[in-house]
């Protein structure tokens, strides 16, 4: 993790400002920093997001791939996460120095993807047994101010909304044999259902209150955090995975007041986002603007 | 000619529609990040690029016994950028080749006198390739240098040419016409002193060829010189409006 360092008095400082529920910015401690975000940037991916909140900065990029499924599960499609810290980040990631970092992140996204009741596996597959679709989802952190977990999350979850998987369609061969039919045409395709896609939310534990999207400054100041991962169903809001990162010990009378506020915040943020992508989404043709990227 | 496919049309025009010396679009910005020192960002066609440079700083370790400057680059290409997709962002063969070749041209440009003991991190990530990623990875590294306010000895800018069947230079090669097996010309050059930093060259054309296509690229290298140096006059204004000190120059 970029390293911060801060002065005792400067901890003092954050950790009165999170007791009286007025944080260094201005906000209380359910409040998240301002977030900006825009889809289908990066021409060569099926979908791409990128996601800055405040001072994290993250790209993401979804590639998809025919492959066949896991003789378990025959009807399962496959996802593969795969996290990137770049050193444009931090010095500290040059090279190999962001690996740790990045298999926490893969490892935290993985568990919450896990259940087939948060990502509905059986839309990525073609022919049951023989041929899924593999969607590879690439995430770059360009620059880290603090909350990776929150960030990542909510750009995978807009990436996958912009993936447009090309509609197949499969033709029997003699022998039993299928072969498959890729559509060359690029605007017949067809979108992932993302509406129980998992968010991840960071509760933070900052003396003896819990607080949502820690800056990096307040990170330091943290002894333990949940990360919570939120999936809706139905309009209610589910736990999907749930680990402790950080040092230090928690309380369990805490751990189940930190749960029901990830959740809470969780169930906001899903509505929040859904509701971006969807005004996004019918942004088309001369409504669209162009897309600005890292031009703004 | 070692190119089997044809990069001109009959009409005289590239296969996107250029004309043989046209470049690009250039879209190019300074200071997108908060935490490096110096950033920018560079498009050039399909091909975006993102710089950071940290430094100058004391130098690490072993590297503090040499009185120069060390010039610390990574080349690092995301797993989408590509077509197909990558494996590894960086660490590939290619990547470590271009790292040690914008080492090599970054070295060129920056005085190095006046930063004695001291290291500059410069890290590129190429976020969508699409041909001549060296030359837009070095373009966007020297808009970080400027940005994060580093002695240079002038701009230092790379472009990429080649030639066509019919013998007509090209500037700014796409992935497309990468692929296609045509020469491939790369130079990085200090234009105002039409110093060439670096070169390199693939697949092959007769030596009489090699001097146009140098000044194809050359002539390349002094359009995108102008281009950056515009967008960092407009960056300074831009920075400096609130300090009022813009409008004196």
């Amino acid at each position: 993790m970029a390293y911060v360092a801060l002065s005792e008095a400067e901890k003092t400082y954050i950790l009165h400002g999170v007791e009286d529920d007025f944080r260094c910015d201005g906000r209380s401690r359910r409040d998240y920093r301002p977030m900006e975000l825009e889809t289908g940037l990066v021409s060569n991916a099926s979908g791409s997001a990128r996601l800055r909140l405040a001072n994290t900065d993250i790209l993401v990029g979804v590639k998809t791939e025919i492959d066949v499924p896991n003789p378990l599960t025959p009807e399962f499609g496959k996802l593969e996460f795969f996290v990137d810290c770049s050193a444009n980040a931090t010095p500290e990631f040059e090279g190999r120095g962001g690996s740790d970092l990045a298999q926490e992140l893969v490892l935290s996204l993985q568990n919450a993807y896990e259940s087939p009741l948060a990502f509905d596996y059986r839309t990525l597959c073609l022919i049951p047994g023989q041929q899924c679709w593999k969607l590879y989802i690439d995430i770059l952190i360009l620059e880290c101010g603090g909350n990776l977990h929150d960030a990542v999350s909510l750009a995978a979850k807009a990436a996958l909304f912009n993936t447009k998987l090309p509609r197949v369609t499969a033709t029997l061969l003699d022998a039993g044999i299928t072969d498959l039919i890729i559509s060359d045409n690029p605007y017949d395709c067809t979108r992932i259902g993302i509406e129980t896609v998992p968010l991840l939310v960071t509760v933070c534990k900052i003396g003896d209150y819990c607080l949502v999207d820690p800056s990096a400054e307040e990170e330091v100041c943290s002894t333990v955090s949940v990360v919570v991962s939120v999936s809706m169903r139905n309009g209610e809001p589910f736990l999907s995975g749930t680990h402790l990162t950080g040092g230090g010990a928690m309380h369990r009378d805490t751990m189940r007041n930190c749960l029901q506020l990830g959740l809470s915040i969780g169930e906001h943020l899903d509505k929040l986002l859904t509701k971006m992508l969807k005004l996004e989404q019918e942004r088309v043709g001369p409504k669209r603007p162009k897309t600005v990227g890292f031009l703004k | 000619m070692a190119s089997n496919f044809e990069l001109l049309s009959e009409q005289g025009l590239r296969l996107d529609g250029r004309r043989p010396h046209e470049l690009r679009h250039i879209k190019c910005k300074l200071g997108v990040f908060e935490q490096p020192d110096g950033s920018a960002y560079m498009e050039q066609g399909n091909t975006k690029v993102l710089a950071a440079v940290y430094g100058p700083h004391q130098a690490k370790g072993k590297k503090t016994e040499s009185n120069d400057v060390i010039i610390n680059c990574q080349y690092s290409q995301a797993t989408f950028s590509t077509a197909e997709r990558k494996n590894r962002p960086r660490g590939d063969r290619k990547s470590l080749e271009f790292k040690m070749y914008l080492q090599q041209a970054l070295s060129a440009a920056i005085k190095s006198e006046l930063y004695p003991r001291s290291q500059i991190d410069i890290y590129v990530e190429v976020l969508q390739a699409d041909g001549a990623n060296y030359a837009v990875a070095l373009n966007a590294a020297t808009l970080a240098l400027i940005d994060a306010g580093i002695c240079l000895n002038e701009f230092i800018v790379a472009c990429t040419a080649s030639l066509s069947k019919s013998n007509i230079p090209l500037t700014d090669i796409s992935h497309f016409e990468e692929v296609s097996g045509g020469p491939k010309l790369t130079v990085a050059a200090l234009p105002t002193a039409e110093k060439i930093a670096f070169l390199e060259m693939s697949e092959r054309f007769h030596i009489d060829h090699l001097e146009t296509v140098i000044e194809t690229a050359m002539a390349g290298c002094r359009e995108i010189r102008d281009i950056l140096e515009a967008a960092v006059k407009e960056h300074l204004l831009h920075m400096g409006s609130a300090a009022d000190w813009a409008r004196v120059c």
